[in-house]
């Protein structure tokens, strides 16, 4: 057995890290034991080829499971799909399944999903697991106090033949969010304030460790928005240690240990956790009380700012390259330095994504939109992120409440996030979007994405533009 | 182990992108992954960067500039972030890259470079911008990368050393994949298999 790459005291990435370590050698990067590898249609194709091209067996179909997410169609899915490359590449995905016998949810499972919706809804999802995924936002998953991360297709391909990925330790970060949060106040605005803090590149070579009373408070699904975007910051993951609160989420769920099984594991899920006086290699502090309803103004993540705040000027930053970059954003999104950014006039409205697409985002905008209407010079669409999420929407009534108010209501998939699927914005529009990149041309070629929480996107849709919920009747 | 192409030195002209924080749907934008190979995405590197909104080459591109052309591409901070796709890599590549030489990169795609024979080497943020200028002055200038002995040559200014990882420097230099590595250790994953049962 190898010895641990770390001393305690511990942190808590440290320790799963350490219990994962299969060999080591001096000069070499580490072999990481990976417990689940999450699969999709868009990155797994030329891995699945390189196994056979090189007559190499999968090791363990039964750590692996997939789903189709990122081309698949958010309209009805009995019909075929329009797309020629999209329906290729889902059937290979599906084939590809069945022949190396792994589970999947494929497009007419009643299980299918965005995958890091899926996983944990499922229960594919533990504590203490090594997760990876061909997707950068497999991050979501460290929301267990797993570690969690994105990798590239030959990785996929390194994991189908291993079971094992080459990995170098990374440095910690604790990010502490203490204080409770104000009314309306949700998950999503708490990481778009970490990254603009931290930067899109301030997590770069760390995983982060969200700490502190506002993060202990957060339900399951917010801890899931919050890991989701730690890729956003740079960061190789995120994660929160287990609580009640986790193992509550994950008592019952179909891949979960079951009786007594449960209950073991829970004992020793219960010692992941940060070692009193373990240190980080850096630490970030945040003052709930202090975040407001967030929305990027910019072209990337960290470009962010509070509703109720201006548009950056040039002389807010203290480098030529840093203004020079803020005038080509506020260009290509058609904002004006010094100007109040609410009243942002919108025409598109998102809300879905592995960052906010489950049960609680999807209540939290019904809460917005009940017995109102969607603008007439709004296209508002509401994706699910998964069946399961969906059908626990119709039997609360949302879909109706959207439906009413004027949304479409859609079959679960990435959609609009990363506009793969036909679902897109058209060059010049704007998006109040619950997705997680605003990067120039991201929705559809010269679209301009603002990212908000669910209850902002929904009151955008209503208005027709940017407003401080804390000022909106929400009835 | 399997053989793929190696990396020893290089020498080129330059190709300078003087932009920060230059994101993988720039690099290559989701539409353009539908496909199963990692084959001919070189024509849609940087598409929406490349081509006007007609379909037009935009002239303003450094890439469709003809006073610049090279294995070596120069970025600055922060290059390749966002998403995970190794489609970037595989479209740099295709189109023809070898190199990046940048301020920094983000993380995921420098894995994924290292592991196509991209090779992504950071340099000191005054020795890139000083290099991003003399390129624009004299797009002849050659830079001189020699990955066995870890340096970068650019005229007029001091030769610049690069940190690589051994083992991944071995890799890229032989031509060897990880796969083949991780494979000789199978008893010890067999046993870590049998300890976590």
């Amino acid at each position: 057995m190898s010895s641990p790459t770390h001393s305690s005291p511990k942190t808590l990435y440290q320790k799963i890290w350490d219990n994962h370590v299969v060999h080591q050698a001096e000069g070499f990067p580490t072999i990481l034991y990976i417990d689940r590898h999450l699969i999709h249609e868009v990155t797994s194709p030329q891995a699945f080829q390189g196994l056979k091209d090189k007559g190499l067996k999968l090791r363990k179909p039964e750590n692996t499971f997939g789903t189709v997410d990122h081309s698949i169609p958010t309209t009805d899915r009995s019909l075929p799909i329009q797309d020629p490359e999209a329906a290729s590449q889902i059937s290979t995905f599906e084939q590809n399944c069945q022949h190396y016998g792994i589970q999947f949810f494929g497009v007419h499972s009643d299980k299918q999903g965005i995958i890091h919706v899926i996983g944990p809804e499922q229960g594919l999802t533990l504590p203490g697991m090594t997760i990876v995924c061909g997707d950068s936002h497999t991050s979501t998953h460290g929301a267990f106090g797993a570690l969690a991360f994105g990798i590239g297709t030959s990785e996929i391909e390194h994991v189908f033949a291993t079971q094992c990925l080459l990995q170098q330790p990374s440095k910690t970060m604790e990010i502490r969010v203490e204080g409770e949060l104000s009314p309306l106040i949700t998950a999503k605005d708490i990481i778009l304030a970490i990254i603009a803090k931290i930067g899109v590149g301030g997590g770069t070579g760390y995983v982060l460790e969200y700490t502190g009373s506002a993060i202990r408070n957060l339900s399951m699904e917010g801890r899931m928005t919050l890991c989701n975007m730690s890729i956003e910051a740079g960061a190789r993951a995120g994660m929160v240690a287990p609580d009640d609160i986790t193992f509550d989420y994950l008592r019952g769920r179909p891949f979960a240990p079951k009786g007594e099984a449960f209950e073991q594991a829970v004992a020793r899920w219960k010692q992941l956790k940060t070692d009193e006086g373990a240190r980080y290699d850096s630490v970030v502090t945040l003052k709930a009380e202090e975040i407001e309803p967030m929305v990027t103004y910019g072209t990337n993540p960290g470009m962010a700012m509070g509703i109720s705040q201006t548009v950056p000027t040039p002389q807010d930053f203290s480098t030529a390259d840093e203004q020079a970059e803020l005038v080509d954003a506020l260009g290509y999104m058609a904002l004006q330095s010094g100007a109040p950014i609410e009243g942002t006039p919108i025409d598109v409205v998102f809300i879905g994504s592995c960052t906010n697409s489950r049960i609680e985002d999807l209540r939290d905008a019904a809460r917005f939109a009940k017995g109102k209407q969607v603008s007439e010079s709004v296209r508002a669409l509401v994706v699910p992120g998964s069946y399961p999420v969906k059908r626990q929407a119709e039997s609360e009534g949302l879909d109706k409440i959207f439906r009413d108010a004027g949304f479409e209501w859609r079959e679960p998939g990435c959609s609009m996030c990363i506009a793969m699927n036909g679902d897109q914005i058209q060059p010049g529009q704007a998006c109040a979007s619950t997705s997680n990149r605003n990067f120039k041309g991201r929705q559809g070629k010269g679209g301009r994405t603002f990212l908000v929480s669910p209850p902002m996107a929904a009151a955008a849709a209503i208005t027709g533009k940017l407003v401080d919920i804390r000022k909106f009747n929400d009835n | 182990m399997t053989q793929s192409t190696k990396i020893n030195t290089l020498s080129s002209t330059c190709v300078p992108l003087n932009r920060n924080n230059v994101d993988t749907d720039q690099i290559i934008p989701a539409r353009f992954l539908k496909g199963t190979t990692k084959s001919g995405l070189g024509k849609n590197l940087f598409y929406d960067w490349r081509y006007l909104a007609d379909g037009q080459p935009n002239p303003e591109f450094p890439l469709n500039n003809p006073r610049y052309k090279g294995s070596i591409l120069v970025a600055a901070h922060n290059f390749g972030c966002g998403s995970s796709r190794e489609h970037a890599p595989w479209a740099l590549k295709d189109y023809g890259f070898s190199v990046i030489l940048a301020i920094s990169f983000a993380d995921i795609f420098r894995n994924n470079a290292l592991k196509n024979q991209l090779l992504p080497i950071p340099l000191p943020e005054a020795v890139l911008m000083n290099l991003l200028a003399a390129i624009e002055q004299d797009p002849s200038l050659t830079v001189a990368v020699d990955l066995p002995n870890q340096t970068v040559n650019i005229p007029g200014q001091p030769l610049q050393r690069f940190e690589v990882d051994p083992y991944r420097k071995t890799c890229l230099m032989e031509g060897l994949d990880d796969i083949g590595y991780t494979l000789q250790h199978m008893d010890a994953i067999q046993a870590y298999e049998a300890a976590h049962a």
